[in-house]
């Protein structure tokens, strides 16, 4: 993925500039550098973090597992809901704070459909895919309701979505009569664990189709296009005839649609859901993903993989800090360090003068010539 | 046409919220988690005329885990009309707003305060407020740092001994070596201080008893799988799960099942949880687990003859009552213990 995603080159080529400085002005180059970084980590301090085994699980599959796999497997929701705040971020300028809330909502909705009336079910109630389909439009539905608002009444996304933020948890709890439903049937925790018979996790194979998806639609659409130029100027966007407040509430429906598939598969993962604990700040981690991947949080242009390659980073951090046993405590702390190094080197003001840096003492070695 | 799809979309939306909030005043047992106090599900203004005794209930949210959400459920279905009671009842997780809502509830002349606090601390005032207007505070399932003289009864769980028990019952399987993974919950709270207090006293005193790693997964079992995986990643041995609730031991077998390791009562690795969800106790008796802390979640019953009691002039006989509880293993728990206690 990360060697076949180039971001087209807009800039002109000149040739007295330094490859340090050509790197540092890819929008991709942090992600990456961070990525390179976490690796060469690992490899250094023990190169057995990448081994990759097979494993015959509980029901006689044999499975892949290591830290490899965990981290592809565990990143998948991050990523899904990465990619749908990507455009949400480009088109309105801001960040939609409640995906978290809403993925309760969405997996309490499939849950809901799949037990019937049943707080313990042992076979689903309804065909899989149809429970999927009532959660993903159940899930567009809120997406819908958080774009009106920053759309048509011009609210600020972060306040806009401040509501379903509140009461998101509530609604998903009032959906399933506040009861915590569980499903036994097996069928059910294949999207969060494994086929029969397929050694890689799902939610891989899962993440990998939306990212597929998203590619096809910013390739052989004007989504990507005219996402950017509503986030760059929305009047004149609409003097050249597009339609900003649709197009705004279009990224919130196509978030919406994230956050189902993502809340699909982390309720999938058990079978069974906890409306106040499921996906607890994983807004953040999302929109940290975002601003990871080089996007400006202010809108315009965009770069999905970017975000992508971002959400992968923070999973990667997360389980190379559990593997070296960073007491429990202590690990936001950690995080939040490599975090704030992270943002401020993706920083355009950082990055500008770090290019400067280089190219500074070259001058200085011609002047002595 | 856009102005109407926005109008359609928002009415729909308000709509739905509307109906979510109709259903939750009809029937009792599902009232909305964060209801404000300002609109109480009855009005319990001291009507000493119509004989019933008036409560305010103060508990945390339903949703924060099964044992919550039997606990909540519990005492609604006690403090009702039919049982002598005008109830009105609150749900937070935040101690500023439980104690913005008692003091209100205090100026509302309810006979008894039934409290289940957030946190320990910060309660003085309310504590005060209370004695001035003659309301009779209970607390329920959760302590709190006064002077035993500022509340008449207390029912709750004694942490530190469920923690204990869960100890002793595992160095009674006498293994020759405890390599344990340690599942947290969230830091601080008054469960888990009990639950690792007694297991981090063994883990010091024996040589043998060993921690692979001790992390917090907040009560969240997607974390617990998190950690339980990256321990199996990184190939240290490891022969028990200690998880400080029945959720986040789930997420550990989860992380335990994907990698073909076996537990429970034939397997490699003890599985230990904590709380009363009747799932954890089926498994239990399946032996896919082998041991579950039982923590009462049904302190309802005690509550009500407590106040039947003082209503008719007796006080309790003990000021801090312990609910009883008990550790089930999986080699002598029966189908009667699953029916009784799971919730």
């Amino acid at each position: 993925m990360k060697t076949s995603v180039k971001e087209p080159e807009t800039q002109v080529k000149r040739p007295d500039e330094s490859l340090f400085k050509r790197l540092t002005r890819q929008q991709l180059f942090i992600p990456v550098a961070a990525l390179t970084l976490l690796v060469l980590f690992n490899l250094i301090a023990d190169p057995s973090f990448f081994a990759v085994s097979i494993k015959e699980n509980s029901l006689g599959n044999p499975v892949l597992s290591g830290n490899i796999i965990s981290v592809l497997d565990n990143a998948s929701e991050l990523v899904i809901l990465a990619i749908g705040m990507t455009l949400v971020t480009a088109s309105s300028g801001g960040q939609d704070i409640s995906v978290g809330a809403t993925m309760a909502i969405a997996g309490s909705v499939i849950l809901r459909m799949v037990c019937g009336t049943e707080v313990t079910a042992d076979t689903l109630h309804m065909p899989l895919i149809l429970a999927v389909l009532i959660g993903i439009f159940v899930s567009m539905l809120f997406g819908a309701f958080n774009g009106t608002l920053v759309a048509y009444f011009k609210i600020q996304p972060m306040v806009a979505t401040l509501i379903m933020f509140t009461a998101g948890r509530s609604i998903a709890a009032w959906i399933n009569n506040n009861q915590l439903p569980i499903m036994n049937d097996i069928s059910f925790k294949y999207a969060g664990t494994f086929l029969p018979g397929i050694p890689v996790p799902t939610p891989i194979f899962i993440t990998a189709f939306m990212i597929l998806v998203f590619w096809l639609v910013l390739k052989f659409t004007n989504l990507g296009l005219y996402t950017q130029s509503v986030g760059i100027n929305a009047n004149s966007s609409r003097l050249n005839g597009l339609d900003p407040q649709m197009i705004k509430l279009l990224t919130y429906v196509i978030l919406g649609v994230c956050v189902a598939v993502a809340g699909f598969i982390r309720v999938s993962r058990s079978g069974s859901i906890n409306y106040s604990r499921i996906a607890e700040n994983i807004e953040m981690d999302a929109i940290l993903a975002v601003a990871l991947g080089g996007n400006a949080l202010s809108g315009g242009k965009f770069n999905i993989y970017g975000s992508i390659l971002g959400a992968y980073v923070i999973q990667f951090l997360t389980t190379t800090l559990y593997k070296y046993d960073v007491p429990s405590t202590a690990l936001p702390a950690y995080k939040a360090v490599v975090v704030i190094l992270l943002v401020v080197l993706s920083a355009p003001v950082v990055r500008e003068k770090l290019a400067g840096m280089k190219k500074a003492p070259a001058k200085a070695a011609k002047g002595v010539s | 046409m856009k102005k109407v799809l926005c109008l359609v979309l928002t009415l729909c939306m308000v709509l739905a919220l509307a109906a979510c909030g109709g259903n939750s005043g009809g029937t009792p047992a599902d009232s909305g988690s964060q209801t404000p106090a300002s609109t109480p599900d009855a009005q319990p203004a001291g009507d000493t005329n119509s004989g019933l005794i008036t409560v305010g209930v103060i508990n945390n949210d339903p949703n924060e885990s099964g044992y919550r959400t039997a606990n909540d459920a519990a005492m609604r279905a006690m403090f009702t009309e039919a049982n002598g009671y005008k109830a009105t009842f609150y749900n937070n997780n935040d101690a500023a707003q439980q104690i913005a809502t008692a003091q209100q509830m205090i100026q509302d002349e309810v006979d008894f305060l039934l409290l289940s606090p957030a946190s320990t601390t910060g309660w003085d005032s309310v504590l005060q407020d209370a004695q001035a207007a003659g309301t009779q505070i209970i607390l329920f399932d959760r302590m709190l740092e006064a002077d035993e003289s500022m509340y008449v009864a207390a029912v709750v769980s004694d942490m530190p001994a469920e923690g204990k028990t869960a100890v002793d019952w595992l160095a009674a399987q006498g293994l020759s070596e405890y390599n344990i993974i340690h599942i947290q919950g969230h830091m601080g709270s008054d469960a888990q201080l009990g639950r690792t207090g007694a297991l981090d006293e063994k883990v010091s005193a024996e040589a043998s008893w060993n921690y692979v790693t001790q992390q917090t997964a907040d009560w969240d079992e997607a974390t617990a799988r998190t950690i339980t995986q990256s321990v199996i990643d990184s190939g240290k041995p490891f022969n028990v799960i200690y998880a400080e609730n029945n959720g986040m031991a789930r997420g550990a077998v989860a992380a335990l099942d994907a990698a073909g390791i076996t537990h429970g009562k034939n397997g490699d690795v003890i599985v230990m949880g904590f709380d009363s969800d009747k799932w954890a106790m089926e498994a239990v008796l399946e032996g896919s687990w082998n041991y579950m802390g039982l923590c009462n979640p049904l302190q309802a019953e005690t509550v009500d003859s407590i106040i039947k009691d003082l209503v008719a002039g007796t006080a309790p006989a003990q000021k801090i009552i312990y609910t009883p509880e008990q550790g089930f293993e999986a080699a002598t728990i029966t189908q009667a213990d699953v029916d009784t206690y799971g919730t």
